[in-house]
């Protein structure tokens, strides 16, 4: 056997897998192994530490038998639906107004947007003094005299969740506008003419034609913001420590308080196991269409 | 209000973007049923002139008129007009159909008026079996026609085209030009294109608007612009292989002779443009087919003997390079005839059949 | 033909003696209905995204006393510092009152080495998918990918006992990993992308002129992609110093980054609330990130619509 005819091929481009390791490594330790290992436990009744002594399901019977998990769902499928609604309505109306040829174009851009600079603590921290009830927007609505004007979201369980929703389409929206004019300005210049020359009103124009042909757009914008509302919880850290009482708990504040705080991992990985499965639920019919369907193309 | 015949008329039109001119006072009056090509390269104002025509774009100074309506103010949809784009600019997410009647539905058209606008269109073009289909199953050139099908379905007295035909490949092309040449003659409206193709330019044309810089250079029809260009520019523009140019000064006299270096070519068959023909420096042009080669040189008023440079067949016939007073020179002959380089042949030609552009100017003399 | 030919030079006197009808640009009013409906609603709007810093700062410009009595849209009638001092120096969280610059330097500490460190590991393993594709590097890329969408829940806890068995839990260190372990999947998906979009012919002419790997990385390819870094720093900048999770996590008090220290100083139960040393803190927290926003522009909205709609 002579040593140099035969390269052998796990040194061929060795300098390239070299490189991919820390990629290699990510993407098999922490993301399939971590979250196996999560998964894993999620049948275990590990507390302080992780044990492996099988429990079944018993961990999710519990998860969905304790009312601050209900909370924490019910709370997020609110807070997602507002998110997922007004971001996009509000952000694709921005764009449009943007997208009119308008002067100062940039600076307004630049002050829809900046919001999107300032981490979840800092929008929540701000928006908590804003809404505070003594000194907010209710303290100076009544001095001004109409002293039964009554706007307290972050002092009430049943509206809390909507006071955090105002907070993160603060923060949020502007990304959302931006995403939706790179869209508009992907579209092709001559179908606005087409549509003049045809005598379509914008508004027709925007309904029946733009909006259908950004269809990938929006998906994708969908797919950013339901990955990001599953993942809120610095949000509400910061605005209202999930209070009153567990009036604003969501599903993340859950996970991270069971695992650090109360001893009780199995119960953590159960909940975040849920967490998961509420993503795939998003992810793997969109990475379906997505990549599943432009094969067949 | 309009003299009998013009349908659309566009007077001192002038239009700037900030400080920047882009067209400069204007004027073209385009005759009822008239095709004419407005061509130029690229950024020389077509296009924009066609998006002022048709009310996309606001014009600075100046009125247009179509049909002998003032519609310099008016909305597109409103001006009598249907336009083809570049792109086809299809609503993607429509039928052929739908593409075709959107407009019309918008505009509250009866239905039953629709559906006969729509079959007179299909027919016409021949896409009845697309109807149902989406522009992305659609091939380049069914796209094409569907989208010269929106604006046909508008019933209207002018068509707009910006450059319908440069998506496409050559084969398509030269197609669809045909297409497009009988849809004219079916249809008997009057056509604005615009194009940078020469090609398409001299095959289509009634009349070609040479444009440059904002300005038009040259209207005229196809054979007169091709063989009396107004000034170097327009006899660089058209023409492919290229005019030859020859830079040298004319000597007044009986004849008037054209001299650069050793070459002197006399005037006297040359048909000036005005009477004054002063000498001073300009510029000689011949096209490559206008030069005679061989024996038949011998009965030209000019003759002269070169060597063979460069030998490019191009199939149909061959282009011969060669030097002629300093300058590369090209003329056409058969393909039959084969030439190597370096061979020593005869060369001559009618100036008759040459231009003569005044150095400083550009302008034909 | 030749009538045509001098029309244009002198158009049909007849249409031409007429000059009243429309002629030169349709007259547009400044104050039409479009114009103030359009201006109006984004002034509207922008002022509505503007009130929270506005008042961020307002509040942190007045005393206590002024507060109370006050509305917190006025203006500081005594415009005083002291509540920035105070939130830089002097603020408490838990037993120690040395105020945010601890935060704000363990911030640095933190963001500075994971940008680099994330970047150089995102970058070749970007430029190592873009040119020298090898066997099952896809696979391994779709799973990065994908797991850019997992809840960072999901993995957190593993991390913790794979840091604490290398003895970096805690540790500012850890910290840098991890994030440049979450930090991975999108640059690295930017990075291959633009080295995607660079001609092949330039890789293939250095390859025949003997570069090797890291030749081409360091001398061709790392010049042409300044614009494409810019961005990846801009990126993890404002994404690592917006952190709170990981911070909260995987640090102590004393290497808490300045998020989860600001949390704790205004969120803290003790004592009484003052709100203008919050407000304070809270824009000294996010003056970081604005400041990189506010600099960098366009190549901020490059940066996320590139982070946003590929990832």
């Amino acid at each position: 056997m002579s040593k140099s005819e035969r390269p052998n091929q796990l040194f061929r481009n060795l300098n390239a897998k070299i490189a991919s390791i820390p990629m290699v490594l990510t993407a098999l330790v922490v993301f399939v192994g971590g979250t196996a290992w999560t998964v894993l436990y999620s049948f275990t009744n590990s507390k302080l530490l992780p044990r492996l002594n099988f429990v079944g399901l018993d961990q999710y019977y519990r998860l969905w038998a304790t009312p601050r998990w209900l909370i924490s769902i019910e709370n997020l499928l609110i807070y997602g639906v507002i998110s997922l609604v007004f971001s996009l309505v509000i952000g694709f109306l921005l764009a449009a107004l943007l997208d009119q040829k308008i002067r100062f174009e940039d600076t307004f851009r630049t002050i829809f947007l900046y919001p999107f600079a300032l981490s979840f603590i800092v929008t929540g921290l701000v928006w908590q003094w804003l809404l505070n009830p003594d000194f907010g927007v209710q303290g100076v609505v009544r001095s001004l005299g109409w002293t039964s004007f009554d706007f307290n979201p972050l002092y009430n369980s049943s509206i809390v969740i909507y006071g955090i929703s105002i907070a993160a389409l603060w923060q949020g929206t502007g990304l959302i506008m931006c995403l939706m004019l790179a869209g508009l300005r992907g579209i092709d210049e001559d179908i606005w003419k087409a549509a003049r020359v045809d005598g379509i009103p914008m508004w027709k124009t925007y309904l029946f034609i733009i909006i259908p042909m950004m269809r990938p757009v929006f998906i994708t914008t969908l797919v950013i913001i339901a990955s990001g509302i599953v993942k809120v919880y610095d949000l509400v850290v910061a605005q209202t420590s999930g209070g009153p009482g567990i009036a604003s708990e969501v599903p993340a504040k859950y996970v991270y308080d069971y695992m650090f705080f109360a001893q009780n991992l199995g119960q953590g990985f159960a909940a975040s196991t849920m967490m998961l499965l509420s993503v795939m639920i998003v992810i793997v019919p969109w990475a379906y269409l997505e990549f599943g369907g432009r094969r067949r193309v | 209000m309009a003299a009998n015949g013009t349908s659309v008329s566009i007077q001192d039109l002038s239009l700037n973007f900030g400080a920047v001119s882009v067209l400069q006072t204007l004027n073209l009056d385009v005759a009822e049923g008239e095709f004419i090509v407005l061509l130029g390269p690229s950024g020389c104002g077509k296009s924009t002139l066609l998006n002022c025509i048709a009310g996309l774009l606001d014009i600075s100074e100046g009125r247009i008129f179509i049909k002998g309506k003032n519609v310099t103010w008016e909305e597109p949809k409103d001006r009598g007009i249907g336009m083809v784009f570049q792109s086809y600019a299809l609503y993607p997410q429509m039928t052929v159909e739908k593409n075709l009647s959107f407009g019309l539905r918008v505009a509250g058209v009866a239905k039953d008026d629709i559906a006969k606008r729509i079959a007179r269109a299909a027919e016409i073009l021949q896409i009845e079996p697309l109807l149902q289909r989406k522009p992305a199953a659609l091939s380049g050139g069914q796209r094409q026609r569907v989208a010269i099908g929106r604006a046909l379905v508008r019933d209207v007295d002018v068509f707009l085209f910006d450059e319908p035909l440069s998506n496409l490949d050559a084969k398509l092309r030269s197609e669809l030009r045909v297409e497009i040449k009988l849809l004219h003659r079916k249809l008997q409206n009057t056509m604005i294109y615009v194009t940078h193709d020469q090609i398409e330019a001299m095959t289509l044309a009634d009349r070609i608007a040479v444009m440059k810089g904002g300005v038009i250079q040259q209207l005229d029809a196809p054979q007169t612009i091709y063989n009396r260009p107004v000034n170097r520019f327009v006899a660089g523009f058209l023409g492919s292989p290229a005019m030859n140019f020859i830079e040298g000064q004319m000597e007044t006299g009986t004849p008037a002779v054209f001299k650069a270096g050793d070459l002197a070519i006399p005037l006297d068959r040359y048909d000036f443009e005005s009477a004054g023909k002063g000498g001073g420096p300009c510029v000689f042009g011949i096209r490559p087919e206008h030069v005679i080669f061989g024996e038949a040189a011998n009965s030209m008023p000019f003759v002269t003997d070169a060597t063979v440079e460069i030998v490019e067949p191009m199939g149909s016939d061959t282009l011969v390079w060669t030097k002629l007073g300093d300058r590369n020179f090209s003329f056409r002959v058969e393909a039959e005839k084969t030439l190597r380089n370096g061979d020593p042949i005869r060369i001559g030609f009618d100036p008759a059949r040459a231009s003569l552009f005044d150095t400083p100017s550009g302008n034909r003399m | 033909m030749s009538d045509h030919a001098i029309s244009l030079a002198a158009p049909h006197a007849a249409i031409r003696a007429d000059a009243s009808g429309p002629s030169g640009p349709k007259p547009r009013h400044v104050f039409s209905r479009r114009n103030i409906f359009l201006y109006g609603t984004l002034v509207v709007v922008a002022l509505y995204y503007l009130l929270p810093l506005y008042v961020m700062v307002v509040t942190s410009l007045k005393g206590m006393p002024e507060i109370r009595l006050g509305n917190i849209f006025s203006p500081p009638l005594e415009i005083t510092f002291e509540p920035w001092v105070k939130a830089w120096s002097q603020a408490c969280t838990g037993l120690n009152c040395d105020g945010l610059s601890r935060g704000f330097w363990n911030s640095v500490r933190i963001t500075v080495p994971s940008v680099i460190l994330s970047i150089a590991i995102a970058s070749v393993n970007g430029y190592a998918l873009a040119n020298w594709r090898f066997k099952g590097a896809d696979t391994f890329f779709i799973i990065l990918i994908v797991g850019a969408f997992i809840p960072y829940q999901v993995m957190i806890y593993p991390i913790v006992i794979i840091l604490r068995e290398i003895g970096l839990y805690g540790s500012l260190s850890g910290l840098v990993i991890v994030h440049s372990i979450f930090g991975m999947p999108i640059l690295t998906l930017l990075f291959r992308n633009y080295f995607t979009s660079m001609p092949e012919e330039l890789f293939r002419a250095a390859r025949v002129d003997g570069a090797g790997f890291w030749g081409i990385y360091l001398r061709i390819m790392l010049p042409m992609s300044l614009p494409i870094f810019v961005v990846a720093v801009i990126l993890q900048v404002t994404g690592i110093w917006n952190d709170f999770l990981f911070g909260v996590v995987y640090t102590r008090p004393d290497t808490y980054p300045m998020t989860v220290q600001l949390n704790n100083i205004v969120n803290s139960v003790q004592g009484v609330k003052e709100y203008n040393v919050n407000m304070a803190a809270t824009i000294l927290t996010g003056l970081v990130p604005l400041v990189v926003y506010f600099i960098s522009g366009k190549l901020f909205v490059r940066g996320i619509a590139a982070g946003a709609v590929k990832g």
